[in-house]
Order: structure tokens, then C-alpha cells, then sequence
């Protein structure tokens, strides 16, 4: 648990996206299967069976690992696609499958004893007891933690949970808990936790109305854009919203996660890995975010900190701003 | 014939005051034609304190009244304040409902109700759950006809509970809204919730009332409404229906729930009787039919 080693977990939608972030100095490279078992479940991304097995070829090739993320919930009726998924990511070598569903965290251990599990931010284990539940049921090795905890917390879980947590460092920002969120179903009818995407593309549209761009999710007016103003995408908890007569960012502001400015107190946390969010991105994104933050954790176990600027990575935010969100307790 | 489909009052997910709350409770003992009523704080941590202490009380009289009582717990469990409410509830010898499965492990074995926060969407999870002693689950907002169908052939002996009527909760959050509506964080709240009885509107910028704010809760402007499904919700084996607490007259909707499941009214009827009730809301039933949660099948016949 003392291991002072911070392991750089990194997003790969695409076999060129996972070559980016091994060259870029990626320990680690999460991925999924091209279907609904995954929660970046978007058109022209992720991996094949074949592609997936010459994308560990290619990491375990250069000693880094590959992890699978297997991370939505099963549909009632038809967990075979789910099952599939499981018994592919194990026969092909997965260092790890990340997994969010009860019923399929027991099928995989029961299923393959000897594979790692790790517990998905989709299952929104937000507590030493919910952590063990799943430790002692399923033994998974490492819980990546819900965007909803603070520094002080996250310290106070890990040296609690006896299990490896893994934060978020970088990305879109879930501000709802994670695999928690019904609002793109409630809108749309296609649920992130069974189909795997969250305000699909299939159902944005943007209308010019009186000079503005309104930007609309299942036909629900989301946000409205000058013409000077660049449109931001209409995720339900990124909109612009009234209440009692004030327009406001009621949910969060257009910003992405960067915690570049307070590694030094994720690594004094006791977390074990930080990872960068973005299977949906594309290579430039995920060679340029990782290799960032491999220099800044470099210098950080060099004793060093605070060298490389928060804002290298602005043009990569949502909006050009940055939060770190959760992490402090202001932000609620 | 009498159906033995029962009925339950959810938990209560409204900020109000404590003597309103007890109020309610107390006519619901007295007045409301259900079987269960929950009790118990799921939103938010900070306003437990205000009503716990009548808690004692009010589960007495609606005991008394032939309720069976059921504590809901806390939805998002991040403290340990709040860790230790959930061993609070453990030991309060009630049936407790399960809203984070850090309450598994803290109730030891004794059943327990899988509440609607828990994503329980196929069989191989409602199995794992009934081997650690669920009882009774009551499906995710999300649940469709179909996969309640599906479930309900893999249930065994656990009850499958579904909420019928009310505002659907829709996400948790670590932060407050309402709090942050009114230029506020969550630790220097000042209850705004409290203000608003029945949540604070959210409106799209053309003016679409679509969701509503309640505390760290996020929920839709639309009630759920299932009236119409009474005879689908028993021939799949729905074994409870739960109404969600409303600024509403709530004896009046149990009453015709009640009416409705005992065949003295037609489902069409108890449809139409609430839409008096609640004029001013729109319904919806968006989810049921496998569809955007926000749509109204109502729409199609009106």
C-alpha cells in the first residue's frame, strides 16, 4: 500500500489512440470492446477482438499493461454479449477487466478465479463498506473512486479499504455520481449504464433561432449560443438552465478536470493510479494529455513539483477552464 | 375479485419540516389506504437530525395502524457520519431499504428491500442479492415493462416493487444544486431545500419545465404516472406499487390506487382522477414503454 510508484492510467478508443499513450509514456492503457458493453459506446470507436489482441501484443511488448473495460450493465435476457466480453477480455490477456455490475462481477469471478478485477467509477463505490462489499464478494484488486470525494477523503478510504484506488486526473467531468445518472435517459430513452453512452450523437441537434445557436439533446433545448460563442455539446448536466428566473450553469460550468496543481496530494492520498479520461478522444488529445502528465509525475517522484503549468492543457478542457472538481470541498 | 397487489408510500424526498412531516405520517396511519410506509432520510445527511428524533414515535402509530414500516436509507453514502447512520439503521428493527450497498455488509445478514438507487437491471444481480437476503426490490427509475417481465420470471421469492406515482429521482450528487441556486455551497446551505415543498423548478431556456432540484438530487418535473398500467404491472407480478410522497393530496392518490387495484374503479378511471388531482403537472411514463423517461403514452389517446 506504501508502493510510492503513481501508475499513469491512460484512455484508448482506437488501436492508433493506444500506440499514442504507450509512446507517450502510458503504464497503463484502458480500452473496450466495440459494443454496448462499454461505457464509451460511440460510433468508430474501440476495439475488435483481433484488434484488441495486437494492442496487447503491442503494450506487453513495451512492458506496459492493457485493461478492459467491460463497464455497463447487463440488459435483462441477454447477458450473454456482457458474458462474451468477459470470457474474451480473460482468454486475450487483460491485465485487468474493469467491472460496474453486481450479477456480472459474479460471473466473472466465479467464471475465471484467477483474473484481476478491478471496480469500475460506473459502480460509484463511495465508501469503505461499499468497497469491501465488492473486495470481499469479488475480491477485486483496485476500486477507481466516483468523481464525489474529496482529497481528505479519498486519503481517509485508502488507508482503509485494503484494495488499490485509482482517481480521476484529467477529462469530462461526471458531476452526477457516476453509473448514478438517469438524465440522457430521461431525455433520450438510450441509458449510459445499459448502452453505454451518455447524450448520444444520434440524438443532438443544433437549430439557428433569432441569431443563436440552440444546442438540443432528444429535442430538449440545452444550451443557446451567440454567434460568437463557441457551442459547447449538449450534455444534459453541462446545459444552461432557468430557475426562479435566473439562466445559469445550474449543474456545472463548461470545464474539464485537471489535477495537475495537486498531485502531490492525490500521491500523499496513498492512491495508487491516476486516470485520464477520454476513450472518445483522439490521439493528438491522449499523446499530449499523458505525455504532460508523465513529465509531471516524473518530476514528482524525483522530489520535484509544480513545474509543469496547470494550463498546458487548456486547448484539451472543455471551454478552455479547468476544476478540480469534487476534490475540494468547496465545490459542492 | 381482489387483487393482492399491495401498496407503499416511498420515502419522503422532500425537505420539510419536521412537524409537516410528522403530520403526514400521521395521516397516512390514519387516513391512507397502504400497506407500507417508509420512513428515513435518502437524500441528504445534513437534515436527518431534524426529524430522526420523532422517528420512534411515528413508526409506533403507523405500526399500530397495521403499516408495515421500512427505514429507507442514505442514496449517497460518503462520510463517516453518514456510515454510522447506516449501522444506526440496522439496529433500528425495521426492515431497512438498501440505497447504497455500503448497507449490506452493515446489516449482517438480516433482509433487507433493494431500494430504487441500487442499478439492479438483470437476473444474475437480483440472484446475488436474494443469496445476501433481499426480500423485496423496488426497480430503477430506468425499468421498462420488459425488463420488469424478465426480472419478475428470475425473482423467486423476492417481492418486486415499482414506482407508480411521483417525481422520479434521477441522479445524486456530492453537490447541492439547490444550495448552488441560491449562490450557496453545501456546507453553508441554510436548508434552502426547504423552501421548496415539492422541489425547486428547472426549466430549459425556451421555457420547458423538464427537471426539478432537490437538494443533491436531481428529479423529473414530470410525475411518474401508471394508473393505466394496473392490469400489465399484475400480469408481469409487480407485487407493490410505491407512491412518491407529493406536495398532493396523498390520501386521495392512495385511496384511488386502492380503488383501482380492487377493481371499484377502472384504471382509467384512477388515471383521470389524478390528473384532477395534480393538474397542473404533467405526467409521464416514458420508461415503462422502453422509452425517453420524459414521454407520455396518455398523449396518444388524449
Amino acid at each position: 500500500m506504501n508502493d510510492p510508484y503513481l501508475e499513469l492510467v491512460c484512455p484508448a478508443g482506437t488501436p492508433a489512440a493506444l500506440r499514442a499513450a504507450v509512446d507517450a509514456g502510458a503504464d497503463t492503457v484502458y480500452c473496450g470492446f466495440r459494443d454496448e458493453t462499454n461505457a464509451r459506446n460511440f460510433p468508430g470507436l474501440n476495439f475488435d477482438r483481433r484488434e484488441m489482441k495486437e494492442g496487447i501484443a503491442y503494450a506487453h511488448t513495451k512492458g506496459r499493461k492493457v485493461l478492459i473495460a467491460i463497464n455497463t450493465f447487463p440488459k435483462a435476457g441477454n447477458a450473454q454479449p456482457w458474458h462474451r466480453a468477459v470470457d474474451d477480455a480473460h482468454s486475450l490477456g487483460a491485465d485487468a477487466i474493469i467491472l460496474a455490475d453486481i450479477g456480472l462481477l459474479d460471473y466473472a469471478r466465479r467464471t475465471h478465479p484467477g483474473q484481476r478485477l478491478h471496480l469500475s467509477v460506473q459502480a460509484a463505490a463511495s465508501n469503505a463498506s461499499a468497497i469491501a462489499f465488492y473486495r470481499d464478494r469479488f475480491d477485486v484488486k483496485r476500486v477507481v473512486l466516483p468523481r464525489v470525494l474529496t482529497v481528505d477523503e479519498i486519503a481517509k478510504l485508502t488507508r482503509e479499504v485494503g484494495v488499490e484506488t485509482e482517481v480521476f486526473a484529467f477529462g469530462g467531468l461526471c458531476v452526477m455520481a457516476e453509473g448514478r445518472c438517469a438524465l440522457s435517459s430521461y431525455l433520450t430513452g438510450t441509458s449510459p449504464n445499459s448502452q453505454g453512452a451518455c447524450a448520444p450523437a444520434s440524438h443532438v441537434r443544433y437549430d439557428e433561432e433569432g441569431g443563436k445557436l440552440m444546442s438540443r439533446l432528444g429535442g430538449i433545448t440545452i444550451n443557446s449560443f451567440e454567434k460568437n460563442e463557441p457551442a459547447g455539446y449538449p450534455t444534459p448536466c453541462k446545459g444552461r438552465f432557468v430557475a426562479d428566473g435566473k439562466t445559469s450553469y445550474l449543474f456545472e460550468d463548461p470545464v474539464s478536470l485537471n489535477t495537475i496543481d495537486i498531485l502531490p496530494q492525490l500521491k500523499a492520498a496513498g492512491v495508487k493510479a491516476l486516470k485520464i479520461e477520454g476513450r472518445q478522444r483522439g490521439k493528438a488529445y491522449v499523446a499530449e494529455v499523458v505525455g504532460t502528465f508523465r513529465k509531471a509525475i516524473d518530476q514528482l517522484a524525483g522530489g520535484h513539483d509544480g513545474t509543469v503549468a496547470a494550463g498546458a492543457l487548456s486547448q484539451h478542457s472543455e471551454g478552455g477552464r479547468q476544476t478540480t472538481g469534487a476534490y475540494k470541498k468547496s465545490w459542492r | 375479485m381482489t387483487s393482492s397487489q399491495k401498496l407503499s408510500i416511498g420515502p419522503l424526498l422532500f425537505h420539510w419540516t419536521p412537524e409537516r412531516r410528522r403530520d403526514f405520517y400521521f395521516r397516512m396511519a390514519d387516513e391512507a389506504p397502504v400497506d407500507s410506509v417508509h420512513l428515513g432520510e435518502v437524500v441528504c445527511s445534513k437534515r436527518a437530525p431534524f426529524f430522526d428524533p420523532m422517528i420512534p414515535e411515528v413508526a409506533e402509530r403507523l405500526q399500530k395502524a397495521g403499516k408495515e414500516v421500512v427505514l429507507s436509507t442514505l442514496a449517497l453514502v460518503t462520510s463517516e457520519r453518514e456510515m454510522e447512520a447506516l449501522v444506526g439503521a440496522a439496529d433500528a428493527g425495521l426492515l431497512v431499504e438498501v440505497n447504497d450497498v455500503a448497507g449490506i455488509p452493515a446489516l449482517k445478514g438480516q433482509p433487507f428491500v433493494v431500494g430504487p438507487y441500487i442499478n439492479l437491471f438483470n437476473e444474475d444481480t437480483l440472484k446475488v442479492f436474494a443469496g445476501m437476503g433481499a426480500v423485496r426490490a423496488c426497480l430503477h427509475v430506468e425499468a421498462s415493462a420488459k425488463m420488469a417481465g424478465l426480472l419478475s420470471m428470475a425473482k423467486g421469492d423476492i417481492e418486486l416493487e415499482m414506482m407508480v406515482f411521483g417525481r422520479l429521482p434521477l441522479t445524486v450528487s456530492a453537490r447541492c444544486y439547490h444550495a448552488r441556486a441560491h449562490g450557496l455551497a453545501k456546507d453553508s446551505c441554510q436548508y434552502v431545500c426547504g423552501l421548496d415543498a415539492d422541489g425547486k423548478p428547472v426549466d430549459t431556456l425556451d421555457g420547458q419545465n423538464i427537471l426539478i432540484v432537490n437538494g443533491t438530487e436531481t428529479m423529473s418535473h414530470g410525475y411518474v404516472e401508471l394508473a393505466a398500467k394496473l392490469p400489465e404491472l399484475r400480469e408481469i407480478g409487480i407485487g407493490r406499487m410505491r407512491l412518491m410522497p407529493q406536495d398532493a393530496d396523498m390520501v386521495a392518490v392512495a385511496g384511488l390506487w386502492r380503488d383501482a387495484i380492487n377493481e371499484k374503479i377502472s384504471p382509467a378511471e384512477a388515471g383521470s382522477r389524478l390528473r384532477e388531482l395534480c393538474p397542473d403537472i404533467p405526467f409521464v411514463d416514458g420508461y415503462w414503454q422502453g422509452r425517453e423517461g420524459l414521454s407520455w403514452s396518455g398523449d396518444d389517446a388524449e
